[in-house]
């Protein structure tokens, strides 16, 4: 009986041990992730195909152009302010997920607060946004825009834009769901009694995941 | 029978703050730079290559913000290889769904185009001259129906 200590070049596949180096909830996050990253590639593949087959398409900068409080003629604006909220919460959520390997209970507690309070901005810009676009006439079914070079848009355009940045919305709202549990759950000692904070870590996976969508999501809708 | 204790496994969870700051601070530059390339295309009206071009660096911005998001804040780079392999190459697959479909529904325009002219005239007439065909319509409607009015 041998006890060889390795630090590189161990043999993975050879059983007794995960072959990955990481707990199986962990894993199942990761693949869960990968087979919602397939469900948002095919919706932004679908769009970018019907972009690609039609002639006209309206300009962004010309279809998001309003800042509430500001009026309109602001393009980017607005969801520049929605890009830097998710960023900034998905870097609380690191410093959550950090103090949760410290064990730092008062830490974990304050930076889930903040990541929540991220969440919950966002999705309070995406409602005034959807209100807003409704109010110009904007829904499923219903475009009012024109298309860049002056011909009329077909439906297309809002079908995806209401359908794409919905799917990511509610996923920000599980997201800050799943944040609230984790803060009762954290609050309640459940994971001082384990002597862990790997669910932060797993729900911690999520909402970088929600910020990595809307990457996509802004470049492919806002920016080109 | 072999006992095996792997140095620096769940310990070295990477993420010091140093690299959490530095990680923000290369994304938010990265924002702030597809905004700009964004603002620059809506305000110089660029046509053709050029806007294409931009598109195009602005597509490798987005996938340079990912990939520092999925490795550093998802901590994929700081796993061991059979682990970044086995989400990475499946992921792969991605670069044939992007080029196959874009080039289909590319191809799907340009076939239309040549050989369907009422849907090229349709798809890239100005939408007022439509307005006004509509509005014409409704006005000899009203004089063929006065009674309904």
């Amino acid at each position: 009986m041998a006890t060889t200590t390795i630090s590189q070049d161990p043999k993975w596949w050879n059983g007794g041990k995960s072959p990955f180096n990481i707990e199986y909830g962990k894993v199942m996050m990761w693949y869960f992730l990968m087979s919602d990253a397939f469900t948002f590639g095919a919706f932004l593949i679908a769009y970018g195909t019907i972009r690609f087959s039609t002639n006209g398409w309206p300009d962004p900068n010309e279809v998001f152009q309003s800042f509430p409080g500001l009026g309109s003629g602001l393009p980017l604006m607005f969801v520049s302010l929605m890009t830097f909220i998710l960023i900034i919460s998905s870097v609380t959520m690191v410093l959550a997920v950090k103090a949760g390997h410290e064990r730092n209970k008062p830490a974990v507690v304050k930076y889930l607060i903040w990541t929540i309070i991220g969440g919950i901005a966002f999705l309070g810009c995406q409602a005034w946004e959807w209100t807003h676009m409704h109010h110009e006439g904007a829904w499923w079914g219903r475009n009012p825009f024109v298309n860049a070079d002056g011909s009329a848009s077909t439906t297309n355009f809002t079908n995806f834009f209401f359908t794409i940045t919905g799917f990511h919305g509610f996923h920000v709202l599980s997201g800050v769901i799943i944040n609230i549990i984790m803060l009762i759950m954290t609050l309640t000692n459940v994971f001082e009694k384990k002597g862990h904070y790997l669910m932060i870590e797993k729900a911690g996976l999520y909402w970088h995941f929600v910020d990595l969508v809307w990457v996509f999501v802004f470049t492919c809708f806002y920016l080109i | 029978m072999e006992h095996i204790s792997v140095q620096g496994h769940e310990e070295h969870h990477g993420g010091n703050k140093n690299e959490v700051r530095d990680v923000t601070i290369i994304l938010s530059v990265l924002t702030l730079v597809e905004l700009a390339l964004g603002f620059w295309m809506f305000k110089s009206h660029m046509e053709g290559f050029l806007r294409g071009a931009v598109k195009g660096l602005i597509i490798i911005l987005m996938l340079a913000k990912a990939f520092y998001i999925v490795a550093y804040f998802m901590h994929l780079k700081h796993e061991i290889k059979n682990m970044i392999m086995t989400i990475v190459v499946p992921l792969s697959l991605f670069f044939w769904f992007i080029i196959s479909f874009l080039y289909d529904g590319s191809s799907y325009k340009n076939l239309r185009n040549a050989y369907d002219p009422y849907h090229k005239e349709q798809s890239t007439k100005k939408a007022q001259d439509q307005e006004l065909h509509n509005a014409d319509d409704i006005h000899l409607e009203e004089k063929k129906n006065p009674a309904e009015h």
